[in-house]
């Protein structure tokens, strides 16, 4: 039996990212929140010791900080008449554990989608008619750009976000993105410096007529003061971020922006170490109790709360609703049901060009540092002469040069021997890249389920991810490598390349840290798990903070999205639920 | 090594220590509240690998891997070879360790051939995987030469690996453990081998690094950002601070 705790106003599941934000919004409105977090406690000084942290085998290659697949694994198979297999090892994305999350040791690239994401299959159907969407699942969020601005704001001046406004109320900006939506006033803090790479990429874009600008980054250009008033530091181009916690206090992360204010609040409590196991509901269903959760001493507890926030990362999010029974699991050949449904992905290319004589320096880097183009990105280009619906964003980013994983050779060079090394070294210097990162658009067959033959160590089943690039995400990422074809030309590059997606996902190789959708918002209970407050719509006491809620994924990174829907739910919390517990939307 | 255990003891202790609201009943106390935690020498950091001896590999597995990572990294005027470097040594303290005991991997069955995008599906931990992959290869070459990998000419091991890289040789292993995969895993790891920070047995004198020009663990280039298309002007510097 599990032992039986005394009552918290709020019980936040994970305290990465979103729990962070949750926690400290909920706790400045004045409840008692407790956050229980599988992971163990990490702070800057301790465990990203600047000493140290700059260890490529050990974070980057055995993936320290990650959450392994001993505590949690998952089911692969790209289509339904498969027979999914357990990844034994994280390979294509790389979820986090502990406090922080993957907010530790992500790149910091931190956009917002846009107002036609939001309001996706309206803004497409409108342009396009709806026959161009048939075969594909999309559809509104529920929410519009006006409603989420001010939480994109708040969220990027939490992180001191490093960039250049494009487009300041409707007034487009020299510099900056001419293709973002309107934002309400400049970032907080200025670009960061550009190294050569994404300089030349920018001349480049330039001359043949596209709009480049500085990637929005969450590692710092200067030092700052973000609201809650904690301090961060300039980053130092150390090439050590993405798969790194940052030793600088550079990168925003839970621990650099809202933990220093968070863990002082009496009524604030963390627990570590501790892995909650369900969400316990009332026996009609419909509303949550408790939660259960297992220490590591094997104990069992359980929390008893007002309130549930599902906080863990997004596939997470939807297996613990699966596992608590929140809503109806979606069905792939009939569509019905919610949870699982519209799991979306990255669809991503790259170019890799090689020079002579040239120092590029590809250690001096940052996760975010880099120039990006966004003129074939989502809908900013006509698609009515196009087969495709959905774009990319094309960046030249400089993130590292640490040479386990970053020693470039021209294709056709033998992997091993002389003739290996001498190409190593020809390449290491006079090589740069840059790639695109394609929309990834629902479809009825990419789903999420618990599996039926693989557990875990508690012996509860596994989530399942059955997942392939959709035909129109082929197509889309093709006609995206195309133009990057064509980018390649006025580089004037010894030998120039670029790959093109393949149908048949690969769990092995890592592509991308950007798994969406499972437990969308939307304003319809039988296509959408939670509302537009991110309240679920069939258990109103839990909301499931996270890019689970995408309805879509976009050619853009998701953090700050992820963040915005944060600030956007906690205020929809403290402002309308705290005073009338309830659902906030009627179904 | 890297650490795996987080040090429970630890967080325990600084819970006790700190004066926290712990909850009634519970006897663990790993609650963070009122504070943020922070105790003295609270870091992990690395162990530098003991250079002496071998943990994994017999003596006769030792020449084989030695021969190997020569081919792979032969010597010449841009690094030493991969045996002089260290890469075999950095392999057997891989193995002895948790890598080589995949603790980390998800290892419960059923056991079953998987797909090629499902990734690896064996029962085998990586250094079982190297035990019987270096016994298989030293049949194969007994079988097809008459003598051990290590007694073979550079041209004749080459040759070898060449057909197991390329699928021309299929060595007796198990299912669910291909040759081409024995073959990854050992490219795989000798290449972190020369690359990784000298700490872990590889990489002897950051030879690697100066042969690339990778400066290591500097951490600081706001002086050279701006100085685009210029060589930068320091050497390599290693995690204990070999210069």
């Amino acid at each position: 039996m599990a032992r039986l705790l005394p009552r918290k106003d709020a019980v936040i599941i994970g305290l990465g990212w979103t729990g962070a934000i949750m926690a400290q919004q909920l706790t400045e409105a004045g409840l008692n929140v407790v956050a229980i977090e599988r992971g163990p406690w990490r702070d800057t000084a301790t465990d990203f010791n600047i000493a140290y942290v700059q260890d490529e085998l050990r974070y980057a290659v055995r993936k320290d900080l990650f959450l392994q697949p001993n505590i949690e694994a998952m089911t692969m198979r790209n289509t339904l008449s498969q027979t999914a297999m357990p990844m034994r090892d994280y390979g294509s994305f790389l979820p986090g554990h502990g406090v922080g999350g993957a907010g530790v040791h992500w790149n910091g690239h931190t956009w917002r989608f846009w107002d036609s994401d939001f309001q996706i299959k309206t803004h497409l159907t409108q342009r396009y008619g709806a026959a161009r969407l048939k075969n594909l699942q999309l559809q509104d969020w529920g929410v519009t750009w006006n409603e989420i601005e001010p939480s994109f704001d708040q969220f990027e001046y939490l992180c001191g976000i490093s960039g250049k406004a494009g487009n300041l109320k409707g007034q487009i900006q020299p510099g900056g993105n001419p293709f973002e939506s309107a934002r309400g006033r400049e970032y907080p803090t200025p670009p960061m410096k550009m190294p050569y790479a994404p300089t030349l990429f920018a001349e480049k874009m330039k001359e043949l007529g596209y709009h480049p600008f500085p990637l929005p980054a969450a590692n710092l250009s200067e030092a700052y003061v973000n609201p809650l008033g904690v301090r961060m530091g300039q980053c130092s181009y150390c090439g050590f971020c993405e798969r790194f916690a940052c030793g600088n206090y550079s990168k925003a992360s839970a621990q650099t922006t809202i933990l220093p204010v968070l863990m002082k609040k009496p009524n604030f409590e963390a627990r570590t170490d501790c892995e909650v196991l369900k969400v316990d509901l009332t026996p009609d269903g419909k509303h949550a109790k408790s939660v259960t959760y297992i220490d590591a001493n094997g104990v069992e507890y359980e929390q008893p709360g007002d309130m549930v926030l599902i906080c863990a990362y997004a596939l997470m999010n939807v297996r613990m609703m699966l596992l608590s029974k929140i809503g109806v699991q979606y069905d792939p050949v009939t569509a019905a049901g919610t949870v699982g449904r519209n799991y979306c992905y990255q669809t991503s290319s790259g170019a890799r060009l090689f020079f002579e004589g040239k120092h590029f320096n590809p250690f001096i880097g940052a996760g975010s540092l880099g120039q990006t183009i966004d003129d074939f990105n989502g809908d900013a280009f006509d698609h009515s002469k196009l087969d495709f619906v959905g774009g990319a964003g094309i960046s030249c980013t400089v993130t590292n040069g640490r040479p386990i994983g970053n020693r470039p050779t021209v294709p056709g060079t033998p992997r091993w021997g002389a003739k290996w090394k001498q190409a190593t070294v020809d390449g290491y210097q006079n090589s740069m890249g840059f790639g695109s990162q394609g929309s990834s658009y629902p479809v009825r067959e990419n789903y999420l389920d618990l599996d039926p033959t693989y557990n875990d160590r508690h012996g509860r089943p596994l989530l399942r991810v059955t997942f392939d690039f959709p035909d129109n995400d082929i197509a889309m990422s093709h006609h995206i490598s195309d133009q990057m074809e064509k980018m390649t030309k006025p580089f004037n590059a010894k030998y120039a390349a670029v790959s093109r997606i393949k149908k048949g996902w690969d769990a092995v190789p890592y592509q991308s840290t950007h798994n969406t959708g499972g437990a969308i918002m939307g304003s319809d209970p039988k296509t959408s798990a939670v509302n537009k407050y991110l309240q679920s719509w069939d258990v109103p006491n839990v909301f499931v903070i996270g890019a689970s809620a995408f309805a879509h994924n976009a050619g853009l990174n998701p953090t700050g999205t992820v963040g915005a829907l944060a600030y956007w739910a906690a205020e929809a919390i403290t402002t309308k639920y705290i005073k009338s517990p309830g659902a906030l939307v009627q179904a | 090594m890297e650490n795996t255990s987080r040090g429970l003891s630890r967080r325990r202790l600084l819970a006790s220590v700190a004066a926290l609201p712990i909850l009634a009943g519970t006897a663990d106390g790993k609650s963070l509240s009122g504070t943020v935690p922070w105790s003295p020498f609270a870091g992990e950091p690395p162990k530098p690998v003991n250079p002496l001896g071998w943990y994994f590999f017999t003596p006769g597995e030792v020449a084989t891997i030695e021969a190997i990572v020569n081919r792979f990294i032969p010597g010449d005027h841009l690094s030493p070879s991969g045996k002089d470097c260290g890469c075999a040594i950095y392999i057997d303290r891989q193995l002895a360790g948790t890598f080589g005991q995949a603790s980390r991997l998800y290892m419960k069955g059923p056991f079953m051939p998987g797909l090629s995008t499902q990734g690896f599906q064996g029962d085998l931990t990586p250094a079982a995987r190297y035990r019987l992959g270096l016994r298989a290869l030293a049949d194969y070459t007994n079988t097809t030469y008459k003598k051990d990998f290590r007694a073979l000419t550079a041209e004749q091991q080459d040759e070898v690996l060449a057909g197991l890289d390329g699928g021309k040789i299929t060595l007796k292993l198990k299912p669910g453990f291909s040759t081409k995969e024995f073959f990854e895993l050992m490219l795989q790891n000798t290449m972190e081998g020369f690359f990784a920070d000298p700490l872990y047995g590889g990489n002897k004198g950051m030879a690697s690094w100066k042969m690339i020009g990778f400066p290591g663990a500097r951490y600081d280039y706001r002086d050279h950002i701006d100085k685009h298309n210029q060589p930068y002007p320091n050497g390599p510097v290693s995690i204990y601070g070999q210069v």
